[in-house]
């Protein structure tokens, strides 16, 4: 459960102030499959770092089930991120020269869970992510574009999150992988109830999402259920 | 994160890059190797320098005459050429001082000397029984000058290895033999026990034959060329000095010290001095290797400050998964502490290498001190830590947004 009142954000540099975000409401419900969308500048990038615990908002306050993370530290952002937060970033940002399965297990070091069950909950929420089997061993630079988001969706997976941020995961990807990667999304969604916010500058990617928040130029200009949804059939 | 995990951590992140890690490992391993290797050579050479000082007697006081001046216009024909040291003052010198254990004066020459139809130049020293111990000279074979040969002045020689070996080749037995010093016949009695060579000098390449019969048959005078004298014990030899120096001076009827007509060097001197040269030489060995040390150390420091640059984003990555500014700062501090350790380690094990094949290969008789070994260990964990500390600090500083977005 999100919900986030009156958020804004204030940039200095030198003498000049930028208002990235100039008040924003909105609540998601646990289970939501939302796309926050926007052209490039409207802050929707600085949204996604409050909602991701990375930054803290000037003003205004977020809740993340139940607990107020827009005066936290910090480390207990730290402990946020580790515990409630799964990211998946548009560059991936897996480990190089690093077989797929400790990629995965990489959350699961900082959050202390023992190395003997790491693996398999690793190899489980890579077969989630739609992964199959015979990559687990491969290295992370000798798989293609998109087996390497899924293995990102999986490292995102593997604390069992109440949310999963997305920033722009198909912007390096070609259409037909996009659709894949959107696909695992919208059966993660559908099938094990996950949160999902989708953060995108594209209406088509958008719109593969139950409802679409969109930003300019730091507001809220619209809130609405998505008309027409994309459903991609998975095989 | 478990203190496991940080290992499993830095050791995949080293072995990614092996080639990396292992150059800068170098500087380490040179670092602390040669900082081992070069103590140890400088306190071999200290330790080599000082026995073979203390092969030429125990003790040890020489008094040699000063140097010969003509009259009128002062013409020097440098110290030790004057003739004005006598057996008698050798007498007096053994009865008259206290604490001297032995006095051994001695007519020494270079002469050409043949044997059946070998002939080499070397030194030919006239010597009573008494030179033996106080020079530390020993006979391997046969017999050394006896006072018996003195009295009589007879015509036989001891012979040095070195000069066996010129004369009669090497391994060859001499005793028995007969070697001609200006046109005289000696026969030879003994060998004397080895010495070896110190650089300087070869103490091996000499014939000893009686004093008397030096003075009779080579120098034709009575005059002796040193007198050696050997104290009691260490704590006795700058008191003989200077006993001898004020007896010799009263005995020559000199007033004035600086005017003597001889002159008195005493074994510890050369010892202290020596000491002090290859003190300074250790030290500055030491100095070298320890530049080397601090130039790996800043290896590191660079290796880890690139690391960090390089990694900017898998550090991004890491603080967004929940990575705390600490766990950050002990991943690569860790490492580079590994990074020194393990170079350390292989430094010492060579550095020990080294030492080991100096004196394996007989260049140099080493000595590894362990306190050399135990700084130079210390010394890269300090570097490891030191130079790992900043990089680390500025790993875990970073932003997680600023790092994620890293190009």
């Amino acid at each position: 459960m999100i919900e986030v009142r009156g958020i804004t954000k204030t940039y200095k540099t030198g003498d000049v102030l930028f208002e990235a975000l100039k008040g924003i409401d909105f609540s998601i419900k646990d289970g939501e499959f939302v796309a926050i969308m926007g052209p490039s500048g409207s802050g929707k990038s600085t949204l996604m770092h409050i909602l991701g615990a990375l930054d803290n908002p000037t003003s205004g306050t977020y809740f993340l089930d139940g607990k107020n993370v827009s005066t936290l530290s910090d480390d207990e952002l730290a402990d946020i991120r580790k515990d409630k937060i799964g990211f998946v970033f548009q560059s991936f940002n897996l480990l190089p020269r690093t077989t797929v399965l400790r990629n995965v297990m990489l959350p699961l070091v900082y959050s202390g869970i023992d190395a003997g069950e790491r693996e398999a909950k690793a190899r489980k929420s890579l077969l989630l992510a739609g992964l199959d089997e015979g990559h687990f061993h491969n290295l992370s630079n000798q798989l293609s574009g998109g087996q390497i988001q899924r293995v990102a969706i999986a490292r995102a997976l593997v604390n069992e999150p109440s949310l999963i941020l997305a920033d722009e995961p198909t912007g390096n990807l070609d259409s037909k992988t996009s659709e894949i990667v959107l696909g695992t999304f919208q059966r993660l969604n559908k099938e094990l109830g996950r949160t999902i916010v989708l953060i995108t500058h594209e209406q088509d990617i958008a719109e593969h999402a139950d409802r679409i928040l969109f930003i300019k130029d730091g507001k809220l200009i619209e809130d609405r259920t998505t008309h027409l949804k994309r459903i991609v059939n998975q095989k | 994160m478990k203190t496991s995990d940080i290992l499993h951590e830095t050791y995949s992140s080293l072995s990614a890059n092996k080639a990396r890690s292992g150059l800068t490992m170098l500087g380490i391993i040179i670092g602390i190797a040669s900082v081992i290797a070069m103590t140890a050579i400088g306190q071999g050479a200290q330790s080599s320098i000082e026995s073979s000082i203390q092969s030429i007697g125990s003790n040890l006081i020489i008094v040699a005459p000063g140097a010969q001046r003509g009259p009128g216009f002062q013409v020097s024909a440098g110290r030790g050429s004057a003739k004005s040291l006598k057996i008698s003052d050798a007498n007096a010198i053994a009865s008259d001082v206290a604490s001297v254990k032995a006095v051994a004066p001695e007519v020494t020459g270079r002469y050409q000397v043949t044997a059946l139809g070998t002939n080499t130049n070397t030194e030919v020293s006239g010597v009573t029984s008494t030179y033996g111990d106080v020079r530390n000279v020993q006979a391997e074979e046969g017999s050394f000058i006896t006072d018996q040969n003195v009295e009589s002045a007879s015509k036989i020689a001891v012979i040095g290895p070195s000069a066996r070996d010129d004369l009669f080749g090497a391994g060859t037995d001499p005793i028995g033999q007969t070697i001609r010093i200006k046109q005289q016949d000696f026969k030879i009695v003994g060998m004397t026990k080895a010495k070896g060579g110190s650089g300087f000098s070869n103490q091996d390449d000499i014939i000893f034959i009686p004093i008397t019969t030096a003075e009779r048959f080579l120098s034709g005078d009575q005059y002796v060329t040193t007198i050696s004298v050997s104290a009691q014990d260490s704590n006795s030899t700058t008191q003989v000095q200077n006993d001898i120096t004020s007896l010799l001076l009263n005995l020559h009827h000199i007033s004035d010290p600086t005017q003597a007509d001889f002159s008195t060097f005493n074994q510890a001197d050369i010892i202290a001095t020596a000491s002090s040269i290859t003190g300074t030489l250790t030290i500055l060995l030491a100095a070298i290797a320890g530049i080397s040390l601090i130039v790996g150390g800043i290896g590191i420091m660079n290796m880890m400050l690139t690391t960090v640059t390089e990694r900017t984003r898998e550090i991004g990555l890491r603080k967004a998964i929940g990575a705390k500014k600490k766990d950050i700062n002990k991943q690569f501090l860790v490492e580079a502490i590994t990074l020194t350790f393990s170079g350390g380690f292989v430094g010492v094990v060579l550095g020990l290498l080294i030492s080991f094949l100096m004196t394996y290969f007989g260049i140099l008789e080493t000595t590894v001190s362990l306190s050399s070994i135990i700084l130079a260990f210390c010394v890269s964990a300090g570097i490891g830590i030191i130079f790992g500390y900043y990089p680390a600090k500025r790993a875990a500083n970073l932003n997680p947004i600023d790092a994620l977005r890293y190009e």
